[in-house]
């Protein structure tokens, strides 16, 4: 089962199989856990039911969302050593501490705390049940930063010295984790995470809008996340703005490719809007391009010098297909959000943040926006990263374990199979779960005297067999 | 035996091990024993005794291998490939018992299908850890600080019985802890399954125990060899005591001794490997000493270490603390 290709090139499609299905899910739970935590608190302070019933909504979305990224993470933590144990070998040293920390900090922090977040409140008290809350949404944020370190340092390492057996040696610590990509991917990532959730939020409320605009529940999640649209999008633009000007400095062949500059620029080089990365000649086919833009917004000089693809070795360039689309299309979602946001300010002056259909069908179909965008993102620095997995010292080549290409094979299919399966169900699930409106019920354990929105008997929101027993009837 | 940066790191990536096996142990045993258990409302009392608990659990196994990784990369990247068929197969029947938790809420058809998957999972998990096991300690052939053996080495007779051998046990921890956590009909069936697996445990203890030392001269000398079998005859006493006391809790109606009995079994079980292993990481291919990681790595890792395992544990005490006591099957938390 090798279907042709050799061993690397098999390992590297489940590498970023995995991964990419892996991301998904804490990309929505680090926001979801922020967003848990913040609704948990509102509903302490103001004592309104509201709050309350969209913790518990969001509670049961964020359970089985949690649930699929531990086991795809658990996958993660042992692929290195199944497929890529060169690499394990001799950048472990390095990388292990750091996931060690993740797994000490971050990873038994939240898995100790869930529980009792999810299903402790009766038991400890509304007090350390916040705590519990606030401490997985911690736990969410820590583990970004320990991973993200890890992939900066990928990209940008240093701090190290490299043994006779091209083993990488750890010399300076503060150097290793606070790399110079570090900060602005961690920024960049984590505001994505929160933007991927606002967008799911506000796409189920504005569901609900569409079906019951009176519906106070649905009103107050497509608020907030219309709020997190129009602030934290020109913030994230902002944000990755930096990072792109970061990458330029210590990837400039990375610009090169998601720029499509397969030439170099003296004297001012054009934004090629859109193209057709023509690879075997060297060129941008069908080019759309704005002269002088791209040194303009990376140099802040029409006629600055820009590097292409040329004023590097051939074999240190990377595949320039994948990173020119996907940065566009995660830059294109991201223009999109923030016309979104703006449009949610102007319906908000207007008062018709809650009743005009046309805003809340853009927020519907803007819903899976942020995962496209995380995921294109990911692929613009990662395959941009490329053919290096430790940036300009060890090869992709290199990396890879002794293993034969029909095991890769045979494992590859067996994680798609599996994972569509799983996590196709997964999904499923969650539209089910977002598909309940967002009404206060009668039986509430913590309702003394519910204060029920307008006109909203309890309908169809049990079809669904959510039992006695499951997350979202506790 | 010299106290240094590897030992201390070796020390505490074997506690890693042991806690995962016997934590999530349990929940691996619970999901073994599903099918023994046909009624939905059991189910859900056996789901609900370890929904609070599993996802720490199964941390400690991530703590094993990405402590693997920074302190014995080589191990790391040695043993893996070593191990690919049966560790991929582990990690996705992971995947299927870890989503059953909250899938099987989520539907009413599809819901055998979790309950199947849960199982599956749970046993394939089990049996691939126990297949590793014994790979492990039969050997792995390593040249040049990479693995030189062929996809198939793990398989083999000895690597088949201990493969069933931590099922079984896994269901052991699995029915004491029902045992511990139910009441009325569930638990009288988890009692009598205890006395089945319980025994069934003993005697594959006692097949590897007998198997193992034929495998590797070091193991041998280390077992049957003066001084050291004078050591090594405590192990089996200790195991003697803990099944009179498993035997002894389960026919006089304890609820929590049968569970720290079958616990002291695997501790012990667990001991006497690391007595067979010792000095080795890898038996017979590498020691601790020269599979460490440069000292900074170990060092650096293990000024956390000191600080936030003892930090882990109480917490996840208090965790185990707040979900106490037998399961109501009304309260409604699963």
């Amino acid at each position: 089962m090798d279907f042709g290709m050799t061993a690397e090139m098999l390992a590297r499609i489940q590498f970023a199989f995995t991964v990419s299905f892996h991301f998904i899910f804490p990309a929505f739970s680090i926001g979801t856990a922020s967003y848990l935590a913040v609704l948990n608190g509102l509903w302490l302070w103001k004592r309104d039911p509201a709050y309350l019933k969209l913790f518990e909504y969001w509670k049961t979305i964020f359970a089985v969302t949690f649930g699929m990224g531990v086991v795809s993470g658990i996958v993660m933590s042992y692929q290195f050593g199944t497929n890529w144990s060169v690499f394990s070998e001799r950048a472990g040293p390095v990388i292990g501490p750091l996931m060690g920390y993740e797994v000490l900090t971050a990873f038994f922090l939240e898995a100790g705390f869930l529980g009792i977040a999810l299903f402790g409140r009766r038991r400890v008290g509304d007090a350390l049940h916040m705590v519990a809350v606030v401490v997985v949404a911690i736990g969410t944020l820590i583990s970004a930063t320990w991973i993200l370190s890890v992939n900066s340092w990928m990209h940008t390492p240093q701090g190290f010295s490299i043994d006779a057996n091209g083993v990488f040696i750890p010399e300076d610590w503060w150097a290793i984790v606070f790399n110079p990509s570090f900060p602005y991917r961690l920024t960049h990532t984590v505001l994505a995470a929160f933007l991927t959730t606002a967008f799911v939020v506000g796409a189920v409320g504005a569901w609900h809008l569409l079906k019951d605009r009176e519906n106070r529940q649905a009103r107050i999640m497509f608020s907030m996340a219309m709020w997190m649209a129009a602030i934290v999008t020109p913030l994230q633009i902002v944000a990755g703005d930096m990072h792109g000007l970061n990458t330029l400095e210590h990837q400039p062949a990375k610009i090169a490719a998601m720029e499509g500059h397969f030439e170099s620029h003296p004297d001012g080089a054009p934004l090629i809007l859109f193209g057709i990365p023509n690879e075997a000649e060297q060129r941008v086919d069908l080019a759309i391009e704005i002269p002088k833009l791209s040194s303009l917004i990376l140099k802040h000089d029409l006629n600055a010098p820009l590097q292409g693809l040329d004023a590097f070795p051939a074999d240190e360039r990377p595949p320039v297909m994948i990173p020119f689309f996907a940065f566009r299309i995660m830059v294109g979602i991201g223009f999109l959000m923030l016309g979104v946001g703006l449009w949610s300010l102007w319906a908000r002056w207007r008062k018709t943040l809650f009743t005009n259909p046309w805003l809340h069908r853009a927020a519907i179909a803007m819903g899976p926006s942020g995962f496209v965008a995380v995921l294109a993102g990911w692929f613009t620095t990662e395959v941009g990263r490329q053919p290096f997995t430790v940036y300009g010292l060890m090869r992709t080549s290199e990396s890879l374990s002794p293993v034969a290409a029909p095991a890769v094979g045979a494992s590859l299919v067996a994680f798609v199979v599996v994972y569509f399966l799983v996590f196709g169900a997964g999904v499923f699930y969650l539209f089910r779960l977002f598909r309940r409106p967002p009404i206060l019920d009668e039986d509430h354990e913590l309702d003394k005297g519910p204060h029920r929105a307008a006109g909203i008997a309890p309908g169809p929101a049990q079809e669904e067999p959510i039992r006695a027993g499951g997350a979202g009837a506790n | 035996m010299p106290i240094d940066l590897p030992t201390i790191w070796a020390a505490i990536i074997a506690f890693a091990v042991l806690a995962y096996v016997v934590l999530d142990g349990f929940d691996l045993g619970v999901g073994i024993l599903f099918p023994l258990f046909p009624k939905r409302h059991d189910r859900d009392v056996m789901t609900n005794s370890i929904a609070p608990v599993w996802d720490g659990n199964e941390t400690w196994l991530v703590l094993g291998g990405g402590g693997l990784l920074a302190v014995f990369p080589v191990v790391y990247a040695t043993v893996l490939p070593a191990l690919y068929m049966p560790i991929i197969l582990m990690l996705l029947g992971l995947v299927f018992r870890g989503v059953a938790f909250e899938f099987r809420w989520r539907t009413a058809r599809g819901s055998i299908y979790w309950d199947v998957g849960f199982w599956l999972g749970s046993t394939i998990a089990g049996f691939m850890q126990g297949i590793a096991l014994g790979a492990l300690v039969q050997g792995i052939e390593i040249t040049d600080r990479a693995y030189a053996g062929g996809w198939w080495d793990w398989l083999t007779p000895f690597t088949l019985v201990t493969g069933v051998a931590v099922t079984i046990g896994y269901a052991l921890l699995g029915a004491t802890w029902l045992n511990l956590k139910t009441s009325g009909d569930l638990q009288a069936r988890a009692r009598r399954l205890a006395m089945v697996t319980g025994a069934a445990t003993l005697g594959l203890i006692g097949v590897v125990s007998l198997w193992s030392p034929f495998l590797n001269d070091n193991y041998f000398g280390r077992w049957f060899g003066w001084p050291t079998a004078f050591f090594s005859a405590f192990v089996p006493t200790l195991l003697a005591g803990c099944a009179f006391a498993l035997w002894h809790g389960l026919t006089t109606d304890k609820h929590l001794q049968p569970f720290l009995a079958a616990l002291g079994l695997f501790v012990l079980s667990f001991i006497g490997i690391g007595i067979s292993f010792y000095p080795y990481i890898v038996p017979g291919a590498l020691t601790i000493a020269e599979a460490a990681a440069p000292e900074s790595s170990l060092m650096f890792l293990l000024v956390g270490a000191v600080v936030l395992v003892p930090m882990i544990l109480a917490y996840t005490g208090y965790a185990y603390w707040v979900f106490r006591g037998k399961i109501d099957p009304e309260e409604g938390y699963h």
